[in-house]
């Protein structure tokens, strides 16, 4: 062991906690914001009582949430029940390891634009994709650990629900592959350089449509809660409380961030302003706001929209957003390899 | 250095979860047994350079077959008293199929091929070499017909078990949304003259 390594464990170390802690933070207050826009969308208040404006609400929420006590059902299966949230979590924030949050020269101390992620994977959409996919074990565990009969059910569906979506989510990221002509974030990205005509949402606009509404189902969100409707209690974890309740929400609003960072991404630009002119606002803060905008969406959605029965959401994933996108491909496809089509699609794919 | 580090705690835990698979008395712990074996593998590919079969073997076998594992499981008893009922009735072929594995394994590590170290910890690629693009291009020029035929089978398969399990009923009622959607006011309002 020598100071290099110690030195790159340190930054590691670093970059872990400069990922970890914002998300959990910016969980605690996308809490805060859900309810003061859905109290805004249904006339009313929200929560403004604790702190000037509510501000401290997600802090006290917190607090109460650490001090309850964590009840374990007596006839549960104890490992796989203490185990589940944490299988939920981990995926959720292991995933942030390859988004990358910007470019930067560090202040000019490097001459390249380097990218602001962890780690610049070259086959980073796949990672996201495989690391995603695992957040159905946590639900699973969780239903069949607590050894009670609503939260079977809830898992169940949930299950359902997220195997279905995740196949239209992932051939719709393949035309975004087949534009950008990498599985590497950062390239997906920088294909999209050069204002707002170039981001992916206007080839691949049904695609963009297709995604984030899978991703909307992916996270169990409202049309697609199902997963933990009332007819059920409270679904999978039903039978959990105080903080590994909270843990398993903490999963959910990472995931939503998660998705949310990636439409951004892959779809609208990433870190590029709309027009060029407006390149001297940082990048970072780009992503984040149209990150935050889609957010807003979702919470938007969640107040609009009456729950999905069963069987809508299962017509919905495959007979209508699975032909869409295999359709969507072959367009592509037919755009790419057709002599004079293929000066169209050119102007988004910059690095043929 | 480092790297037949990592190697050992990959190889080790995919053998230790292995056994894991195999011994656990809970089949639910036997299938997280297995996803923790798949990952192991998934870091073996990875230290091999090989990251795009890495992530491929997390996200269909980890991803995709094991939740279909784990959705089979979850309605199984776990009572292990009447798992034991039909022991000795499977044990003579299963320890045929248990003395031939053992067999060639044995006969697989002895033959030389992997006792030398660097097979564990190749060469490695410089930077630049992208796996996808590598996998991609000797796939779809000298392996175009195996991979096709390969993918024929598969869409074979897929088309075989929709054609099975597809049955309709005449008597259930079914939804049809798009009728619903585009019902207009007239098609269901009358204006009545008092």
């Amino acid at each position: 062991m020598n100071w290099d390594m110690a030195a790159q464990a340190g930054i590691w170390a670093l970059e872990i906690l400069a990922i970890a802690v914002p998300v959990a933070l910016s969980v605690a207050y996308i809490t805060y914001f859900e309810r003061r826009v859905i109290g805004w969308v249904q006339v009313r208040k929200g929560c403004n009582r604790v702190g000037w404006a509510g501000l401290l609400q997600p802090l006290a929420d917190g607090l109460k949430l650490v001090l309850k006590e964590t009840i374990i059902p007596t006839t549960s299966n104890k490992y796989l029940f203490i185990a589940a949230p944490i299988i939920s979590l981990m995926p959720a924030l292991v995933a942030f390891a390859v988004v990358p949050f910007g470019e930067t020269t560090l202040f000019g101390l490097w001459d390249v634009m380097h990218s602001m992620s962890m780690s610049n994977l070259n086959v980073g959409l796949l990672y996201i994709m495989a690391i995603s996919s695992l957040s159905i074990y946590g639900v699973l565990m969780a239903g069949w650990a607590s050894n009670s009969k609503y939260p079977f059910m809830g898992a169940m569906r949930a299950t359902c629900q997220m195997i279905s979506y995740e196949i239209s989510m992932g051939f719709g990221l393949v035309t975004v592959m087949m534009l950008a002509g990498s599985l590497n974030l950062t390239d997906i990205v920088q294909a999209q350089a050069g204002g707002l005509l170039h981001w992916y949402m206007i080839p691949l606009f049904p695609m963009l449509i297709v995604y984030f509404i899978s991703g909307c189902a992916e996270t169990a969100r409202t049309p697609f809660d199902l997963v933990e409707t009332e007819e059920l209690v409270s679904g999978y974890y039903t039978e959990y409380s105080g903080m590994w309740f909270a843990t398993f929400s903490l999963a959910e609003y990472a995931a939503m961030i998660l998705i949310s960072l990636m439409t951004s991404i892959l779809f609208l630009g990433g870190w590029y302003a709309p027009i060029p002119a407006l390149d001297f606002i940082p990048g970072t803060v780009w992503l984040l706001g149209k990150t935050a905008f889609l957010i807003f969406v979702f919470i938007w959605f969640r107040a609009t929209f009456p729950r999905y029965r069963y069987d809508q959401m299962m017509r919905l994933g495959w007979k209508v957003f699975l032909p869409w996108t295999l359709a969507w491909i072959a367009v592509v496809g037919i755009f790419i390899y057709t002599p004079g089509l293929d000066s169209i699609i050119n102007f988004w794919m910059p690095w043929r | 250095m480092l790297e037949t580090v990592f190697f050992n705690l990959f190889a080790g835990l995919s053998i230790l979860s292995a056994m894991g698979v195999v011994l656990a008395r809970n089949t639910m712990h036997s299938v997280m047994f297995l996803i923790f074996c798949f990952f192991n593998a998934a870091g073996l590919f990875f230290l091999l350079d090989a990251e795009f079969i890495g992530i491929i073997m997390i996200l269909i076998y980890v991803g995709a077959v094991m939740v279909l594992f784990t959705f089979v499981v979850m309605m199984l008893e776990i009572h292990t008293a009447r798992l034991r009922e039909g022991f000795l009735q499977y044990l003579p072929m299963g320890g045929l199929i248990a003395i031939v594995l053992m067999i060639e394994f044995i006969g697989a590590a002895t033959s030389g091929v992997f006792s030398s170290g660097d097979m564990a910890t190749a060469e490695h690629l410089p930077q630049s070499v992208n796996n996808t693009v590598e996998i991609g291009q000797i796939l779809y020029t000298q392996y175009l017909l195996g991979f096709e035929i390969a993918a024929i089978i598969l869409l074979v398969a897929l088309i075989g078990a929709i054609v099975l399990t597809l049955r309709t009923r005449k008597d259930a009622k079914y939804q049809k949304i798009s009728a619903q959607v585009n019902v207009r006011k007239e098609d269901r309002m009358r204006k009545v003259r008092m």
